[in-house]
């Protein structure tokens, strides 16, 4: 059985728009329309998608904070809505932009004010905690109130609070929003290794794509509250023709632009002295082999295809109506 | 991460048991949190104080030469006015809006991904807070008024458990009160109308700006079963100073009981109506 399964997910708010100088006319926004999803447990995936497309909105009908307005979401077999307070005991939610600890008390009183509510035997909070203060080096800040804490230090908080029930799925809503690097690395490396584990499962929103690129296998792309793409990185740049491409520094200027079979010329620069090739179905020892009889190369050097160019061209695709964008899911 | 998830040990208490200590530990938490506001404190206690000698003195103007009103004389005056002014912190008649903050903000959702009903959550909070009052609010007016004044003493046995059963109830009746008018802001955004009519409404009707036996009988008994109001304040007031006999006194307690059980079960009710409409703001 999945851990979370959505059939014909669909949430539509009603929203008053000014028309004129006193009349106001009802108009339904759709949020999230129509979402089929299954994830199994232990996967760690990716829910990407523009500003206003319907993440937080789906991880809210999820984690049973919002009524759908159509359509069924199961989460561990519960009805998010139905069953919320059963279902908080299984899971765990960091919202990045909020915060679910208790502002005047300091981080150590709300971890055990965690393990009350949570009803969690006193030895395995001891464990679960000594872990998450090893791992995100919570100890400077463990006895400060949690309204005197840094942004970075706050989020290391929030996911401890998170994870102290050991829930079965884990749900991050933007967990590396205004953190610096630093702090960044230090969220994505406690993550990694949660997800290494592979008890729990993750699902992940986000604008930072190396968060995605460090942590998840499945990425699902929505917009317009649409799933867009579903399947691997991987897939994603073979959809979109992201091709890895090899750039070649020359020391002479070639009369005319080289034919490399399996690796077209994308680009020329420096006044001829670098060339730009992708790889279709050349290899880079072939590309190297067949500038070689041309000219002398002065270096090599490859460069991987970046996502955040493929999401940025499928953020500005339109929606392909009926669902037909929708790739394979597993 | 595989240490940090062990099993869960087989349960040995009883359900009861483990809810009452997740009770008490979220109250114990809520004194916590109140406990490290000390100088609101200290400036709510000047307040109460300044006020209480006010209102001593012009219901002392009411009862005039005979000393005598509305079956209160002027120890039982004092005591009404000082004990008033501490318990006011105690039920928290004004001031709350945390609730109402919180779904304005959309960090509701974080009291909604807990596995505690938000009612008895924030009811516990509550009453953790009340402790604290209790210690830091209650305790200094009561002081002044023992030195100062000449306050009338309970004669009965039965008055003082009564007297901390009915300010108990009066914290949790005043508590769904406070739950119900912010739970406004589920519909309304903006709480700051339904404030405004509360804090009108709740200071005259509890018996806070004048004891409610200055209004004619049936108006006082209207009011009294009709609006939870009075059984905010009135009534552990008026149990305290015996203005009544004993079976009335356990009479009062009782329509206490009945306004506290309604109220918490019509904040359910709310809530499970909000819950059904909500929008969490915020992305």
């Amino acid at each position: 059985m999945s851990v979370i399964e959505m059939s014909g997910l669909r949430k539509e708010f009603t929203v008053r728009v000014k028309v004129g100088r006193l009349r106001r006319e009802k108009r339904v926004v759709t949020a999230v329309d129509g979402i089929d999803l299954r994830v199994e447990r232990g996967e760690m995936l990716g829910y990407i998608g523009p500003n206003g497309a319907g993440k937080s909105t789906t991880l809210k009908m999820l984690t049973g904070v919002l009524m759908p307005s159509a359509g069924e979401a199961r989460v561990c077999g519960l009805r998010p809505v139905a069953e919320r307070t059963r279902l908080a005991m299984r899971i765990g939610v960091v919202f990045g932009q909020r915060s679910q600890l208790w502002w005047d008390l300091p981080l150590r009183d709300s971890f055990d004010l965690l393990r009350h509510v949570y009803r969690v035997p006193a030895g395995e909070h001891a464990t679960r905690l000594a872990r998450c203060r090893d791992l995100l080096d919570l100890d400077e800040f463990l006895d400060t109130p949690v309204r005197q804490l840094s942004l970075g230090q706050r989020m290391r908080g929030e996911l401890t609070a998170a994870l102290l029930h050991s829930p079965e799925v884990l749900f991050l809503d933007e967990p590396t929003i205004g953190l610096d690097v630093v702090s960044k690395q230090a969220v994505r490396g406690f993550l990694a290794e949660l997800g290494r584990a592979g008890d729990t499962t993750l699902v992940l929103t986000t604008h930072d794509l190396a968060d995605i690129e460090r942590l998840c296998h499945r990425l699902v792309v929505i917009d317009h509250g649409r799933v867009v793409h579903d399947g691997s990185i991987a897939a994603l740049h073979s959809r979109y023709g992201s091709r890895r491409m090899v750039v070649a520094e020359l020391d002479a200027v070639l009369s005319e632009p080289p034919e490399l079979p399996g690796a077209p010329l994308q680009r020329v620069e420096a006044d001829g002295h670098r060339l730009v090739f992708a790889l279709e179905s050349a290899t880079v020892a072939e590309v190297v082999a067949g500038l070689a009889g041309l000219a002398t190369l002065r270096d090599i050097s490859i460069v991987e295809p970046d996502i955040e160019e493929v999401v940025a061209r499928l953020y500005r695709a339109p929606v392909e109506v009926g669902g037909a964008a929708v790739t394979g899911a597993p | 991460m595989g240490s940090v998830t062990a099993t869960v040990a087989p349960p040995t208490d009883s359900n009861v048991t483990r809810w009452f200590r997740t009770f008490g530990a979220i109250a114990v938490s809520g004194f916590r949190r109140y406990a490290t506001y000390r100088q609101a404190a200290v400036a709510g206690v000047v307040t109460n104080t300044v006020f209480g000698f006010l209102r001593y003195y012009i219901f002392l103007a009411a009862a005039g030469a005979s000393g005598r009103v509305a079956g209160y004389d002027r120890g039982q005056l004092a005591t009404y006015v000082w004990v008033g002014q501490g318990l006011l912190a105690v039920i928290a008649i004004w001031g709350w809006t945390e609730l109402a903050d919180r779904i304005r903000t959309g960090e509701i959702a974080a009291d909604l991904l807990r596995p505690v009903h938000p009612v008895t959550s924030y009811l516990a909070t509550d009453l953790g807070r009340a402790g604290f009052a209790a210690l830091s609010r209650l305790v200094p007016p009561v002081l002044i008024g023992l030195l100062l004044f000449d306050v009338y003493l309970p004669r009965r046995w039965a008055t003082l458990p009564l007297f901390v059963l009915s300010v108990l109830l009066a914290v949790v009746a005043c508590f769904g009160c406070r739950y119900l008018v912010n739970a406004t802001a589920y519909w309304l955004q903006d709480v700051r109308g339904p404030l405004i009519l509360w804090t009108l409404f709740s200071g005259v009707l509890a018996g806070l700006y004048f004891p409610l036996g200055f209004l004619p009988g049936w108006l006082e008994a209207l009011l009294r079963y009709g609006t939870p109001f009075p059984s905010l304040l009135q009534i552990p007031l008026d149990v305290l100073v015996e203005r009544h006999p004993v079976p009335t006194q356990v009479g009062l307690v009782g329509v206490q009981v009945g306004w506290t059980v309604a109220l918490l079960a019509l904040c359910r009710l709310v809530q499970r109506r909000a819950e059904r409409r909500l929008v969490v703001q915020g992305g």
